[in-house]
Protein backbone atom coordinates (compact mmCIF):
# COMPACT_ATOMS: atom_id res chain seq x y z
CA UNK A 1 0.00 0.00 0.00
CA UNK A 2 1.21 3.67 -0.21
CA UNK A 3 3.04 5.39 2.25
CA UNK A 4 -0.49 7.63 2.99
CA UNK A 5 -0.17 10.49 5.28
CA UNK A 6 -2.16 7.88 8.67
CA UNK A 7 0.56 5.08 7.62
CA UNK A 8 3.10 6.88 8.39
CA UNK A 9 1.37 8.89 11.30
CA UNK A 10 0.90 5.02 12.23
CA UNK A 11 4.44 4.16 11.66
CA UNK A 12 5.88 6.93 13.88
CA UNK A 13 4.07 5.98 16.66
CA UNK A 14 5.05 2.72 16.87
CA UNK A 15 8.90 4.09 16.75
CA UNK A 16 8.56 4.64 21.61
CA UNK A 17 7.46 0.94 21.45
CA UNK A 18 10.15 0.21 18.39
CA UNK A 19 12.83 1.78 20.42
CA UNK A 20 12.06 -0.10 23.85
CA UNK A 21 11.81 -3.58 22.00
CA UNK A 22 15.57 -2.30 20.21
CA UNK A 23 16.96 -1.39 23.56
CA UNK A 24 15.87 -4.42 25.30
CA UNK A 25 17.28 -6.35 22.71
CA UNK A 26 20.90 -4.81 22.40
CA UNK A 27 21.24 -4.08 25.59
CA UNK A 28 22.53 -0.28 24.23
CA UNK A 29 20.79 2.79 23.40
CA UNK A 30 22.98 3.90 20.41
CA UNK A 31 23.03 0.53 18.59
CA UNK A 32 19.08 0.70 19.29
CA UNK A 33 18.33 3.54 17.99
CA UNK A 34 20.63 2.69 14.47
CA UNK A 35 18.67 -0.56 14.55
CA UNK A 36 15.55 1.78 14.76
CA UNK A 37 16.32 3.96 11.96
CA UNK A 38 17.37 1.01 9.95
CA UNK A 39 13.84 -0.74 10.35
CA UNK A 40 11.93 2.47 9.38
CA UNK A 41 14.02 2.45 6.26
CA UNK A 42 13.59 -0.83 5.10
CA UNK A 43 9.30 -0.61 6.30
CA UNK A 44 9.23 2.46 3.85
CA UNK A 45 11.42 0.87 1.02
CA UNK A 46 8.99 -2.05 1.15
CA UNK A 47 6.11 -0.05 2.54
CA UNK A 48 4.02 -1.92 -0.95
CA UNK A 49 4.11 -5.54 1.01
CA UNK A 50 2.65 -4.04 4.25
CA UNK A 51 -1.13 -5.29 3.66
CA UNK A 52 -3.45 -2.60 4.46
CA UNK A 53 -5.21 -3.50 7.77
CA UNK A 54 -2.56 -6.15 9.12
CA UNK A 55 -0.91 -5.60 12.14
CA UNK A 56 1.26 -2.63 11.49
CA UNK A 57 3.73 -2.66 14.63
CA UNK A 58 3.84 -6.34 14.47
CA UNK A 59 5.03 -6.08 10.86
CA UNK A 60 7.87 -3.44 12.20
CA UNK A 61 8.53 -5.57 14.90
CA UNK A 62 9.31 -8.22 12.52
CA UNK A 63 11.63 -6.26 10.87
CA UNK A 64 13.28 -4.66 13.50
CA UNK A 65 13.86 -8.21 15.17
CA UNK A 66 15.31 -9.86 12.02
CA UNK A 67 17.56 -6.80 11.81
CA UNK A 68 18.98 -7.53 14.81
CA UNK A 69 19.01 -11.01 13.87
CA UNK A 70 21.13 -10.98 11.61
CA UNK A 71 23.52 -7.79 13.02
CA UNK A 72 23.90 -10.28 15.72
CA UNK A 73 25.40 -12.98 14.19
CA UNK A 74 27.72 -10.88 12.63
CA UNK A 75 28.96 -9.18 16.06
CA UNK A 76 28.42 -12.09 17.83
CA UNK A 77 31.86 -12.47 18.95
CA UNK A 78 32.10 -8.45 20.22
CA UNK A 79 28.79 -9.12 22.21
CA UNK A 80 29.87 -11.54 24.30
CA UNK A 81 33.11 -9.89 24.99
CA UNK A 82 30.97 -6.57 25.89
CA UNK A 83 28.56 -8.74 28.24
CA UNK A 84 30.93 -9.11 30.86
CA UNK A 85 31.77 -5.71 30.77
CA UNK A 86 28.10 -4.67 30.10
CA UNK A 87 27.20 -6.65 33.29
CA UNK A 88 30.33 -5.20 35.40
CA UNK A 89 29.73 -1.55 34.95
CA UNK A 90 26.65 -1.51 35.86
CA UNK A 91 26.99 -3.50 39.07
CA UNK A 92 29.84 -1.21 40.11
CA UNK A 93 27.59 1.89 39.99
CA UNK A 94 26.88 2.64 43.49
CA UNK A 95 23.20 3.04 43.72
CA UNK A 96 19.99 3.59 45.79
CA UNK A 97 18.56 0.15 46.36
CA UNK A 98 15.29 0.42 44.35
CA UNK A 99 17.77 1.23 41.21
CA UNK A 100 20.17 -1.25 42.17
CA UNK A 101 17.60 -3.51 41.89
CA UNK A 102 16.29 -2.52 38.59
CA UNK A 103 19.67 -2.71 37.36
CA UNK A 104 20.19 -6.47 38.31
CA UNK A 105 16.97 -6.73 36.44
CA UNK A 106 18.39 -5.54 33.12
CA UNK A 107 21.86 -7.73 34.00
CA UNK A 108 19.77 -10.95 34.55
CA UNK A 109 17.43 -10.36 31.54
CA UNK A 110 20.74 -9.60 29.29
CA UNK A 111 21.76 -13.25 30.19
CA UNK A 112 18.71 -14.66 29.11
CA UNK A 113 19.23 -16.57 25.53
CA UNK A 114 18.60 -14.55 22.70
CA UNK A 115 15.18 -16.07 21.96
CA UNK A 116 14.16 -16.36 25.53
CA UNK A 117 14.48 -12.74 25.78
CA UNK A 118 13.10 -11.46 22.62
CA UNK A 119 9.47 -13.27 23.73
CA UNK A 120 9.31 -12.17 26.57
CA UNK A 121 9.68 -8.92 26.07
CA UNK A 122 7.12 -9.09 23.29
CA UNK A 123 4.72 -10.76 25.18
CA UNK A 124 5.47 -9.18 28.54
CA UNK A 125 6.45 -5.77 28.10
CA UNK A 126 5.27 -4.97 24.43
CA UNK A 127 1.92 -6.81 25.24
CA UNK A 128 1.89 -8.72 21.83
CA UNK A 129 -0.57 -11.80 22.05
CA UNK A 130 1.19 -15.28 21.65
CA UNK A 131 0.21 -15.76 18.22
CA UNK A 132 1.38 -12.21 17.48
CA UNK A 133 4.59 -12.63 19.05
CA UNK A 134 5.11 -16.17 16.84
CA UNK A 135 4.43 -14.30 13.82
CA UNK A 136 7.06 -11.77 14.55
CA UNK A 137 9.83 -14.25 15.87
CA UNK A 138 8.83 -17.13 12.92
CA UNK A 139 8.05 -19.73 15.22
CA UNK A 140 5.08 -21.51 16.80
CA UNK A 141 2.90 -20.42 19.28
CA UNK A 142 3.32 -22.88 22.02
CA UNK A 143 7.46 -22.59 21.12
CA UNK A 144 7.18 -18.56 22.28
CA UNK A 145 4.92 -19.94 25.12
CA UNK A 146 7.79 -22.21 26.66
CA UNK A 147 10.22 -19.66 26.00
CA UNK A 148 8.35 -17.03 27.60
CA UNK A 149 8.36 -19.66 30.74
CA UNK A 150 11.87 -20.23 30.34
CA UNK A 151 12.45 -16.59 30.38
CA UNK A 152 10.14 -16.11 33.79
CA UNK A 153 11.84 -18.83 35.39
CA UNK A 154 15.50 -18.18 34.52
CA UNK A 155 14.90 -14.63 35.64
CA UNK A 156 13.22 -15.55 38.92
CA UNK A 157 16.02 -18.03 39.93
CA UNK A 158 18.60 -15.28 39.21
CA UNK A 159 16.42 -12.61 40.66
CA UNK A 160 15.00 -13.87 44.24
CA UNK A 161 16.22 -17.59 44.63
CA UNK A 162 19.22 -18.37 46.06
CA UNK A 163 21.36 -21.43 44.55
CA UNK A 164 19.05 -20.78 41.78
CA UNK A 165 20.46 -23.47 39.07
CA UNK A 166 18.91 -26.50 40.80
CA UNK A 167 15.21 -25.18 39.84
CA UNK A 168 15.47 -26.42 36.56
CA UNK A 169 13.11 -24.49 33.68
CA UNK A 170 12.37 -27.45 31.79
CA UNK A 171 9.90 -28.84 34.48
CA UNK A 172 7.84 -25.51 34.55
CA UNK A 173 7.73 -26.10 30.81
CA UNK A 174 6.94 -29.71 31.17
CA UNK A 175 3.95 -28.68 33.45
CA UNK A 176 2.69 -25.83 31.38
CA UNK A 177 2.92 -27.96 28.02
CA UNK A 178 1.33 -30.79 30.06
CA UNK A 179 -1.51 -32.49 29.08
CA UNK A 180 -0.43 -33.49 25.45
CA UNK A 181 2.26 -34.91 27.04
CA UNK A 182 0.73 -37.61 28.58
CA UNK B 1 7.87 -5.09 50.55
CA UNK B 2 11.59 -5.59 49.14
CA UNK B 3 12.53 -8.72 51.25
CA UNK B 4 10.76 -10.52 48.20
CA UNK B 5 14.14 -11.19 46.77
CA UNK B 6 15.77 -14.47 47.78
CA UNK B 7 13.20 -15.58 50.12
CA UNK B 8 10.76 -16.94 47.49
CA UNK B 9 11.18 -20.02 46.54
CA UNK B 10 8.88 -21.92 44.45
CA UNK B 11 8.60 -25.15 46.57
CA UNK B 12 7.15 -27.12 43.60
CA UNK B 13 8.52 -26.99 40.04
CA UNK B 14 5.48 -26.06 37.85
CA UNK B 15 4.56 -23.19 39.35
CA UNK B 16 6.61 -20.07 39.73
CA UNK B 17 5.71 -17.96 42.69
CA UNK B 18 2.63 -16.05 41.62
CA UNK B 19 4.34 -12.50 43.41
CA UNK B 20 7.74 -13.17 41.97
CA UNK B 21 5.55 -13.44 38.50
CA UNK B 22 4.04 -10.79 38.83
CA UNK B 23 6.99 -8.60 40.24
CA UNK B 24 9.07 -9.48 36.77
CA UNK B 25 6.52 -8.44 34.90
CA UNK B 26 6.10 -5.23 36.67
CA UNK B 27 10.56 -4.82 36.17
CA UNK B 28 10.22 -5.46 32.91
CA UNK B 29 7.12 -3.35 31.67
CA UNK B 30 8.84 -0.70 33.75
CA UNK B 31 11.76 -0.79 31.84
CA UNK B 32 10.47 -1.19 28.88
CA UNK B 33 7.79 2.04 29.48
CA UNK B 34 10.82 4.01 30.86
CA UNK B 35 12.01 3.94 27.25
CA UNK B 36 8.26 4.27 25.50
CA UNK B 37 7.52 7.77 27.40
CA UNK B 38 10.74 9.44 26.39
CA UNK B 39 8.57 9.43 22.43
CA UNK B 40 9.70 9.70 19.25
CA UNK B 41 13.33 11.41 18.79
CA UNK B 42 13.37 14.34 16.22
CA UNK B 43 15.67 12.61 14.10
CA UNK B 44 13.14 9.54 13.41
CA UNK B 45 9.86 12.29 13.52
CA UNK B 46 12.52 14.11 10.12
CA UNK B 47 13.70 10.87 8.85
CA UNK B 48 9.23 10.09 8.57
CA UNK B 49 8.67 13.03 6.94
CA UNK B 50 11.33 13.83 4.34
CA UNK B 51 11.28 10.33 3.59
CA UNK B 52 8.32 10.85 1.04
CA UNK B 53 8.51 7.85 -1.56
CA UNK B 54 8.07 9.27 -4.60
CA UNK B 55 5.81 8.31 -7.13
CA UNK B 56 7.47 5.71 -9.05
CA UNK B 57 8.69 4.46 -5.86
CA UNK B 58 12.83 3.86 -4.86
CA UNK B 59 13.74 1.22 -7.27
CA UNK B 60 11.08 -1.28 -5.79
CA UNK B 61 11.77 -5.19 -6.28
CA UNK B 62 12.32 -4.56 -9.98
CA UNK B 63 14.95 -7.43 -10.02
CA UNK B 64 12.45 -9.99 -8.48
CA UNK B 65 11.37 -11.28 -11.67
CA UNK B 66 7.43 -10.50 -11.67
CA UNK B 67 6.39 -11.14 -14.89
CA UNK B 68 3.01 -9.20 -16.39
CA UNK B 69 4.02 -5.43 -15.42
CA UNK B 70 2.47 -2.85 -18.54
CA UNK B 71 -0.20 -1.06 -16.81
CA UNK B 72 -1.82 -4.01 -15.17
CA UNK B 73 -5.44 -4.28 -15.81
CA UNK B 74 -6.49 -1.17 -18.16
Amino acid sequence: MPLTDSLRDDILASVPSLRAFAISLSGNADRADDLVQETLLRAIANIDSFQPGSNLPAWLFTILRNLFRSDYRKRRREVEDAEGNYAKTLKTQPTQSAHLEFEEFRVALDKLPQDQREALILVGASGFSYEDAATICGCAVGTIKSRVNRARSKLAAMLYVDGAEDFGPDETVRAVMGGSGG
Amino acid sequence: MNDLKKKAVPGKPGGLNSEIQSRIGHQLRAMYDDVVRQGVPDRFAELIRKLDVPAGGPQMGEGGGSGGNNDGRN
